[in-house]
């Protein structure tokens, strides 16, 4: 069942939040990364430069910063690194994991490809995955940090499974590696987790691998503890409402990319854990209107009231230009807080939100 | 007595200085997918590719060799997507795969093209007579199933313009030994009860523009009873070509102890979407093994083949499997 997530939401509202209404916003997780720091990735593999993996550390170091602080300069009330130091979701964690192997790059489509590594035999946990990059994260910011990790149903249908009798008890084996990191991210002081499972609006027959998955991840994890679950692009239809049973504190969507369309699937019966809407296109180059933000977010007010709904882009930013995502997060941060001082005045009639009042 | 040949239905995955010379040379949007009148500068490299192939093949010692298809960006789809008579639309998922192909949208009559007998040509001078060639083909089935029409308006006529389509391209090919016809919808999204007729009427107009042997590779699955009995009785194969590794092996066994087989058969033994490399004598055991379920007395020959293309794979993986296939032919010879 679903988890106390307002038990854990209150700790995420500045000291100087203007409005009474609180719509948490947040982002999913990756961000373009600056130019410089992709040359900087390609520079330590050529033989013939000076430039270090000690210097791409640094690189690395100073990229997070530089979109931690982008982040708050925007006005989200929890940020990211933006993902700075991972290359891929799945290549990222297989590195860190053993049991897993790289063989080369396979196709995804046209001339894209994916370093899809193999599980070759029984995973298991060596040294922590995220616990150095949330401590650096969350030394540089002011305002508490995110961290996205990708779920074990993604981390183990993605790879090729050599070792496991079936691909669903590899997802077990690394939900207990996960529920592993994510205590010692709670020890170095994370408050704020996202789950991410794009693997699952592939196959939604596989909810309840999903649900068993969740269950492990959150075994002995505190209420204090905000866990979210970003699923994208998808028929949301066929995992809801068996999503309500997710022990799971927020659900992160994607539905601006469909215009919304979607909202409906969520009415009937009652949504149980805070909604997550995405409420920006991740797939446009064009930053949508402060009004136009405004109006999406009343979308989510159709599902749940203002103190269950979070609000975030549809997915991570890294496909766009850095200035559009910019443009993008300051805009639906102020498009936020401007619907929130309007439920503050009473302009929002939450029974019908979509009404003009 | 049973021959045993190790075969493959194609679609290779480009090795890895191909993935990066062509992503430089080609792009990674949609819009620059093959369209079937690559600059030289592409084709050389294609050239090159094939020509690996060709090498790898020999090297593993296969008995019958493919062009590789490695410019078939859309997978069995690639003979529409270049055709002139079809733009192309989104990408859409392939299958049940994280893989995805651009919507063939037929909007004219598909009249002959002679893509495929191109690259044969070439694939032909590069093997020089050393092994017998095997073409490669979809099915009209699961190829009318992946494009849209929108141009013949019926899905009975559309069926059978794609049948007449890929006959007509089968007539240009040069000599080949086998030919394979790549049919996965007939699993995962079988003809309606009562329609089999017309995708085995489908599949026998393209069988019958050859002489050579017909392979009807069935993938991602065992097929449903009916449909097996139809394939086998009317599509003109010699051989059907059944996954022993997808889904419910049962159920084939089934099939084929309930209503026969075609002269040959094709075995699906060696996993093509997973990296795990079969070992030679596991392999033969399953070739044994099945052939002991067959009631009929022996049979023409058992193509040894992997259950699905081998694009799916990292290219060492792909060479693995090859040298996987005809080991175990000699563990059984």
């Amino acid at each position: 069942m679903v988890r106390n997530p307002s038990a854990n939401r209150e700790q995420f509202r500045p000291n100087d939040h203007p409005n009474d209404a609180f719509l948490l916003t947040t982002v999913v997780g990756s961000y373009p990364k600056p130019k410089w720091l992709n040359r900087a990735d390609e520079l330590v593999d050529d033989p013939d430069s000076k430039f270090d993996a000690t210097d791409l550390e640094e690189a690395h170091d100073d990229a997070c910063r530089l979109i931690t602080h982008e982040h708050e300069r925007a006005g989200l009330d929890t940020v990211v690194d933006g993902e700075m130091r991972r290359n891929e979701m799945v290549e990222f964690f297989a590195e860190r994991i053993d049991g897993y192997e790289f063989n080369g790059p396979v196709k995804v489509w046209g001339h894209n490809y994916f370093d899809k590594p193999s599980v070759v035999e029984e995973v298991e946990y060596d040294e922590p995955w995220l616990v150095d990059e949330f401590e650096f994260t969350s030394n540089v910011a002011e305002r508490p940090v995110k961290v996205p990790i990708t779920g074990p149903y993604t981390l183990g249908f993605w790879a090729f499974n050599e070792a496991y009798p079936s691909t669903e008890e590899l997802v077990y084996d690394l939900a207990d590696l996960v529920n592993e990191e994510v205590e010692k991210l709670v020890e170095a002081g994370a408050r704020y987790i996202q789950i991410d499972e794009p693997a699952l609006a592939t196959t939604p027959e596989d909810h309840a691998i999903v649900g068993e998955a969740l269950e492990r991840i959150v075994s002995g994890i505190d209420e204090e503890v905000r866990i979210g679950l970003h699923v994208c692009y998808g028929d949301y239809s066929r995992i809801y409402p068996e999503i309500n049973d997710y022990p799971i504190d927020e659900f992160d969507v994607e539905l601006c990319n469909g215009d919304f369309e979607q909202i409906p699937t969520f009415t009937d019966p009652e949504f149980e854990p805070d909604l997550a809407l995405g409420v920006v296109d991740a797939h446009t180059a064009e930053i949508e209107p402060v009004e136009e933000i405004k109006a999406n977010i009343r979308q989510g007010l159709r599902v749940v009231p203002p103190e269950k709904l979070t609000i975030s882009p549809d997915c991570g930013l890294k496909l766009l230009p850095r200035d559009i995502a910019y443009g993008k997060t300051e805009n639906m941060v102020t498009a936020v807080r401007e619907v929130e001082a309007e439920i503050d005045a009473g302009e929002i009639d939450l029974d019908n939100p979509l009404a003009d009042d | 007595m049973t021959e045993r040949v190790a075969a493959t239905p194609g679609l290779y995955p480009l090795p890895d200085w191909a993935k990066e010379t062509l992503s430089d040379l080609k792009g990674h949007q949609k819009g620059d997918l093959l369209s079937g009148d690559e600059s030289e500068a592409i084709v050389e490299q294609y050239d090159e590719v094939r020509a690996e192939y060709v090498d790898d093949q020999l090297d593993a010692g296969l008995d019958r060799v493919v062009e590789g298809q490695g410019r078939w960006d859309d997978m069995i789809a690639h003979p529409l997507t270049v055709h002139d008579s079809v733009e192309t639309g989104g990408i859409v998922r392939y299958y049940d795969n994280n893989n995805f192909y651009r919507d063939p949208r037929v909007v004219d009559d598909l009249d002959f093209s002679g893509d495929v007998a191109r690259e044969l040509e070439s694939a032909t001078d590069l093997i020089d007579g050393a092994a017998p060639l095997a073409a490669t083909l979809p099915g009209p089935y699961s190829l009318a199933e992946l494009a849209t029409d929108e141009h013949y308006g019926d899905e009975a006529a559309f069926q059978a313009a794609i049948a007449e389509f890929l006959a007509g391209e089968v007539e240009a090919f040069p000599a080949h030994e086998t030919l394979f016809l790549l049919e996965p919808s007939l699993v995962t999204s079988p003809p309606a009860e009562g329609e089999e007729s017309a995708a085995t009427d489908a599949i026998a107009t393209v069988a019958d523009a050859t002489d050579a042997d017909v392979v009807v590779q069935t993938f991602y699955g065992a097929l449903g009873e009916k449909l097996y009995a139809h394939l086998v009785d009317e599509a003109g194969a010699d051989a059907l070509g059944l996954d022993l590794v997808a889904g419910d092996r049962d159920d084939t066994v089934y099939n084929v102890q309930e209503f026969g087989s075609t002269d040959s058969l094709a075995l699906g033994l060696v996993d093509g979407q997973n990296t795990l490399v079969e070992e030679p004598e596991t392999i033969a055991e399953r070739v044994e093994w099945f052939e002991s379920q067959i009631p009929a007395e022996g049979f023409d020959r058992t193509y040894l083949t992997p259950n699905t293309e081998l694009f799916y794979l990292p290219a060492n993986k792909y060479r693995a499997k090859l040298n996987a296939l005809t080991a175990a032919t000699e563990v059984l010879e």
